[in-house]
């Protein structure tokens, strides 16, 4: 359908031979939106995030991404859809023997780019997460809010088409937290769809026009506070 | 074919590259070394079984037996007259008396024996063409009214039980190649899953990042690749020399069959392949192992 990025119709996720961790799924992302995915620890939060991001495939329904269906896609083809989705993971998953410049130099290096044409914007996204002194510094060398804004450097250096962050300011100070939110709203300006896994309920004031996902117990539940659910396209919002 | 060796710096630190800090170049370089050895030994014997196979399979050798010496003399001189007239025959040389003491010496020492034990007179045959059965018995009616005690053998004869062994060495040799080979794709599987399992981590953040098979398998690749080719060429130096030290060894005993043991130049061309072909199976298999491994996640 036009004008939606991602689509979940009749969706569930269960995990070998045990009950389903997500269930009865539906729900439309559009281009350019900004969502908060909140739930309790164990709501399934994550797991709807590896559904997006193409880690697992569901056990059944329909995910429909970027116009395609992404449940029966051919597994050649996903790599392809990967890279038009940045992902922060929780752990970060920074590679421990890469520089911090290496790290955010990953997407485009395994896009292909050419090496002279990296430097520029690995060193812009350094200074934009406020590590250009780190460039060759290991992960083991940086703190948690230091590797957490390399990996949320490396999930956007590729200008994302959806970019899915799962709790992003989980290890940084308040300040930090929106600071981050503010480079993931000045991303969202500029067309890209913005998901954020968080369980901190006072990150949603922070960005105006964001709309919320609540899970529970792995199924959707109803929206809570001023913002709307099911999500609409932004130019619907009021 | 190459393409995984220029893989950019960059990408190689993916998968840290130690060389020989694992156990795998060195189980490569056994495998070499004793896939080295056992090739040489395999192509030495079918050169040698070839080699005397050639040699004796258009010789024959004419005995005329007989305990009066002097008629033994005349007998020898008349059928070597009459075998230059054969058309099969295409060079007689009678051995003189000391050729065939020189035969005898190893077995029964320098004393002068033609005068106690009556030897008999031998006559070399260079046949034109390999004989068959028939045209050995026609040989023998012709020598029989000239010399009655006369005994007609084929070179090859003495020596078939001999060639039999050495080509069931020949065999035993190349089937230890094929078996050799078949241990190396097995260290070489051990070694990719080890890795892979080392580097789960890095492989699955690359896969998330779009990462193809084949972009991750050829970081596999190159490095066992790697590991494989420099294994491979200590475990060819390591074998060529002992190959260096035995064909000394085999060339100062200078007789026989072990003197027709040794290398053509292709031979060597093909254990000089070795490594190479140790490499490309190392690389084959990695690919293999790591795509069928990346097949199994998302």
């Amino acid at each position: 359908m036009k004008d939606e990025i991602v689509r979940f119709e009749n969706v569930g996720l269960r995990y070998g031979a045990g009950a389903e961790t997500l269930a009865d799924l539906n729900f439309t992302l559009y281009p350019g939106s900004f969502y908060f995915l909140t739930g309790a620890s164990g709501a399934g939060k994550t797991s709807l995030l590896k559904l997006l991001y193409l880690s697992q495939r569901p056990s059944r329904g329909v995910i429909r991404l970027f116009g395609e269906d992404a449940v029966t896609m051919p597994r050649e083809r996903l790599p392809g859809f990967r890279r038009r989705i940045g992902v922060v993971f929780q752990d970060f998953r920074l590679v421990p023997h890469l520089s911090a410049f290496d790290n955010i130099a990953l997407p485009l290096r395994v896009a292909g780019v050419r090496e002279k044409d990296l430097e520029t914007p690995v060193t812009e996204m350094l200074e934009w997460v406020g590590l250009g002194d780190r460039a060759s510094a290991r992960p083991a060398t940086l703190s948690g809010g230091e590797q957490q804004r390399v990996a949320i450097a490396r999930a956007v250096i590729g200008r994302p088409e959806i970019l899915v962050a799962d709790e992003p300011t989980g290890n940084v100070d308040p300040d930090m937290a929106i600071r981050l939110l503010q480079l993931f709203e000045a991303l969202n300006t500029l067309g890209t769809t913005i998901v954020v896994a968080t369980h901190d309920i006072h990150l949603l004031s922070k960005i105006p026009g964001a709309q919320m996902m609540r899970l529970e117990k792995g199924m959707l539940a109803d929206p809570t506070g001023s913002l709307r659910f099911p999500p609409l396209p932004k130019d619907q919002l009021q | 074919m190459f393409k995984f060796f220029a893989i950019p710096a960059h990408d190689r630190r993916l998968i840290p590259e130690g060389r020989l800090s694992g156990p795998m170049p060195w189980v490569i370089a056994i495998m070499i070394f004793l896939t080295v050895l056992a090739a040489a030994a395999g192509l030495a014997m079918t050169r040698a079984t070839s080699d005397v196979s050639d040699q004796l399979s258009s010789r024959a050798t004419v005995q005329i037996i007989e305990a009066n010496p002097e008629l033994r003399g005349r007998q020898a001189e008349a059928a070597a007259e009459r075998l230059r007239t054969l058309p099969l025959i295409e060079e007689v040389r009678l051995l003189p008396p000391e050729e065939i003491q020189a035969l005898i010496e190893p077995w029964l020492g320098t004393q002068d024996l033609a005068e106690e034990i009556p030897l008999p007179a031998l006559i070399d045959l260079k046949l034109a063409h390999v004989a068959t059965d028939a045209e050995y018995q026609s040989l023998r009616n012709t020598l029989q009214p000239i010399a009655p005690g006369a005994r007609v053998e084929p070179s090859s004869g003495y020596i078939a039980p001999v060639i039999s062994l050495v080509r069931s060495f020949q065999w035993i040799a190349f089937g230890l190649v094929a078996l050799l080979a078949l241990a190396t794709g097995a260290a070489v599987i051990i070694s990719a899953r080890s890795a892979l399992n080392t580097h789960t981590e890095t492989i699955a953040v690359v896969h998330l990042l779009g990462g193809t098979d084949q972009q991750i398998s050829r970081l596999f690749q190159r490095r066992i690749a790697l590991d494989a080719l420099l294994g491979g060429l200590i475990g060819l130096v390591g074998g060529t020399a002992i190959i260096w030290l035995i064909s000394t060894q085999l060339t100062a005993l200078g007789s026989g069959l072990v003197q027709s043991v040794g290398l053509d130049w292709w031979s060597w061309l093909i254990i000089a392949a070795i490594p190479i072909l140790g490499m490309f199976l190392a690389m084959v298999t990695a690919r293999l192992t790591v795509i069928g491994a990346l097949r199994k996640i998302l």
